[in-house]
């Protein structure tokens, strides 16, 4: 993950934003991100979920509500609410899809770099926000799950 | 589609060229800056002056007989002048502070001073943060009581509430005079009116006006009015309190330190003269100096001729984006067809708007790759977007420098986002 993740950090050199055309790797808004905006899997609320978690980020307005059922210590199933940009959305529409039937300590191991793998789009400082609300939401979620003694 | 025969809308009292760093390609296209809200652009002469008096006359100011500090103080007073002059103001009135912020902050802290609790300060539902929770701090330290005068359902002040809530328990009336979301210019004099009426002090929040109209602070008759260097073609860092000058005298000084006082003490201090009074510790000198050009750059060009320009182009852009199905404009819908400078004008060059299906921050990013600078978000003013339901608008904010061709790359861009998301 982390080389993929260095690759698109490499075609996306901050102090050059826009200094020549955009090229096909620096384009952001790919078929599957703009799909998984406008379908989004998993976008339902669940009401018999081990936990869910709210994270929300004022600066722009996303706001996303993960609910998870944890079976066996696996993810039996992950779901979503929420409104925001496509990034945030897409994020964390495909992140659900992730998770599911993975371990509750693999998926605890996830960091940063896996989710902006998964998008396989260059993601500025301020767009990497929305893009981790929703691994944010996860983390913060199964941590309090299991300092509340289950 | 290619109106070759129309004559474009360009002001032509000043160069483009003038500006450098709009002058430069972004993502291989023309950079078409239209956040002029959050900051403007400095033309060359402002440059140029900084770097002048970082080359020639650095000192400190009010401390030596040697010759740069003589010219530094020189600059320094000079650039009072300059903008008591802009605004109508004598330079004894003038304070420089380091942004409408600072100059809010400090009319919180020490006009409140002599407040007591049930005491009534009045804003708006439109303000900035900064006109809001500097306000909202103090009153909650000193049970003084907020009220927000409301929005009309075309996005301007109810001024019957205005009328209603305004009474003799009213301390303190402060008020935008425009809008850095809706765009909406507020009717200063007659919420003057109404705030003297019963005795209260009146501040405008001219952050998004001066840079935009001329204003005449003895013709508004308002007591205090701050606004920033930025948004005016002048440097970070700087900005002005306008105050009447036997307010300014009585009022408590906010910050301590050098340069301020008078004489000092074991045990007490007293103060310096207005302005010197309210400007404790080594001023940003380079900024006044910066200010005081991007002044004359504004006179050259002429504040007439940017408001006319700024009129025009609003009123097209309105037009022009109201034409796109799907966008919806966030502020009044239309500038009234009046003469210019009318006091009925009812809004200035910023528009905010929403596009059904499309976020404000996935818009601006489309944008940008069309070298077009917009802002997405909430634009420091969260309670107004949660009273009017939503999480944030696209704006675009024009000055002088742009024209009609940067409105119509905009609905340009915005058609083609919306196909992009359609
Ligand atoms: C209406 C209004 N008030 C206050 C401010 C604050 O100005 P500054 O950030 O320069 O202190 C702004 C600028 O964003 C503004 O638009």
């Amino acid at each position: 993950m982390i080389n993929k993740y260095q690759k698109q950090k490499a075609a996306f050199d901050q102090n050059q934003i826009g200094d020549g055309p955009l090229t096909e790797e620096q384009e952001i808004y790919r078929e599957n991100i703009i799909d998984h905006y406008k379908n989004p899997h998993n976008k339902r609320k669940m009401d018999h979920c081990t936990f869910s978690r709210r994270e929300f980020n004022p600066l722009c307005g996303d706001d996303v509500i993960m609910y998870v059922t944890i079976r066996n210590n696996f993810i039996g199933d992950a779901a979503f609410t929420g409104t925001g940009c496509a990034i945030s959305q897409a994020s964390v529409s495909l992140l659900t899809d992730q998770i599911k039937n993975k371990s509750l300590e693999e998926v605890k191991k996830m960091t940063r770099d896996d989710v902006v793998g998964m998008l396989g789009i260059p993601l500025s400082t301020v767009r990497l926000r929305c893009a981790l609300l929703s691994l944010k939401a996860l983390l913060k979620g199964i941590e309090l799950w299991e300092r509340g003694g289950k | 589609m290619n109106q070759t025969t129309k004559v474009k809308n360009v002001l032509p009292v000043f160069s483009i060229t003038d500006f450098p760093i709009l002058q430069q390609k972004v993502y291989g296209k023309r950079l078409i800056y239209l956040d002029n809200s959050a900051t403007t652009q400095k033309p060359k002469p402002v440059l140029q002056a900084m770097n002048d008096y970082y080359e020639k006359h650095n000192a400190n100011v009010h401390r030596a007989v040697h010759v740069l500090s003589q010219r530094a103080t020189t600059l320094y007073e000079q650039a009072h002048e300059v903008v008591a002059k802009f605004i109508g103001a004598e330079a004894e009135e003038v304070i420089f502070t380091s942004g409408t912020t600072a100059s809010l902050n400090l009319l919180a802290y020490s006009l409140c001073t002599d407040l007591e609790k049930g005491d009534e300060i009045i804003l708006t539902e439109m303000e900035h943060h900064s006109n809001l929770v500097p306000w909202q701090q103090i009153a909650k330290e000193k049970n003084l009581v907020l009220k927000f005068i409301p929005l009309t359902k075309d996005y301007c002040l109810d001024l019957r509430q205005a009328k209603k809530m305004i009474t003799t328990k009213t301390k303190i009336v402060s008020v935008t005079q425009m809008s850095n979301v809706l765009g909406t210019i507020n009717p200063v004099p007659e919420l003057v009116k109404l705030a003297h009426d019963v005795g209260a002090i009146f501040v405008v929040d001219a952050a998004q006006s001066v840079p935009h109209q001329s204003i005449d602070v003895k013709k508004l008759d308002c007591d205090f009015l701050a606004f920033s260097g930025h948004k005016m073609c002048g440097p970070t860092g700087m900005g002005v309190l306008y105050g009447k000058k036997h307010l300014l005298q009585k009022m408590k000084p906010f910050h301590y330190g050098g340069g301020m006082i008078r004489e000092v003490r074991w045990d007490d201090s007293s103060w310096n003269d207005l302005p010197g009074k309210f400007e404790a510790g080594t001023p940003n000198i380079a900024g006044a100096v910066g200010l005081m050009e991007a002044i004359r750059y504004l006179e050259k060009v002429g504040m007439d001729n940017i408001e006319d320009h700024e009129h025009t182009l609003t009123a097209y852009a309105l037009k022009k984006l109201s034409g796109i199905s799907g966008l919806q404009i966030i502020g009044p819908a239309s500038n009234p067809p009046t003469s210019l400078k009318q006091p009925t004008l009812l809004r200035g060059p910023v528009i905010s708007f929403v596009i059904e299906g499309i976020h404000p921050h996935d818009l601006g990013e489309v944008l940008d790759k069309e070298g077009i600078a917009v802002r997405g978000g909430h634009h420091c003013a969260m309670p107004l977007m949660a009273k009017l339901g939503i999480a944030g608008t696209t704006r675009a904010s024009f000055y002088f420098y742009n024209t009609d061709d940067d409105v119509d790359a905009l609905v340009k861009a915005v058609k083609k986002a919306q196909e992009l998301f359609g």
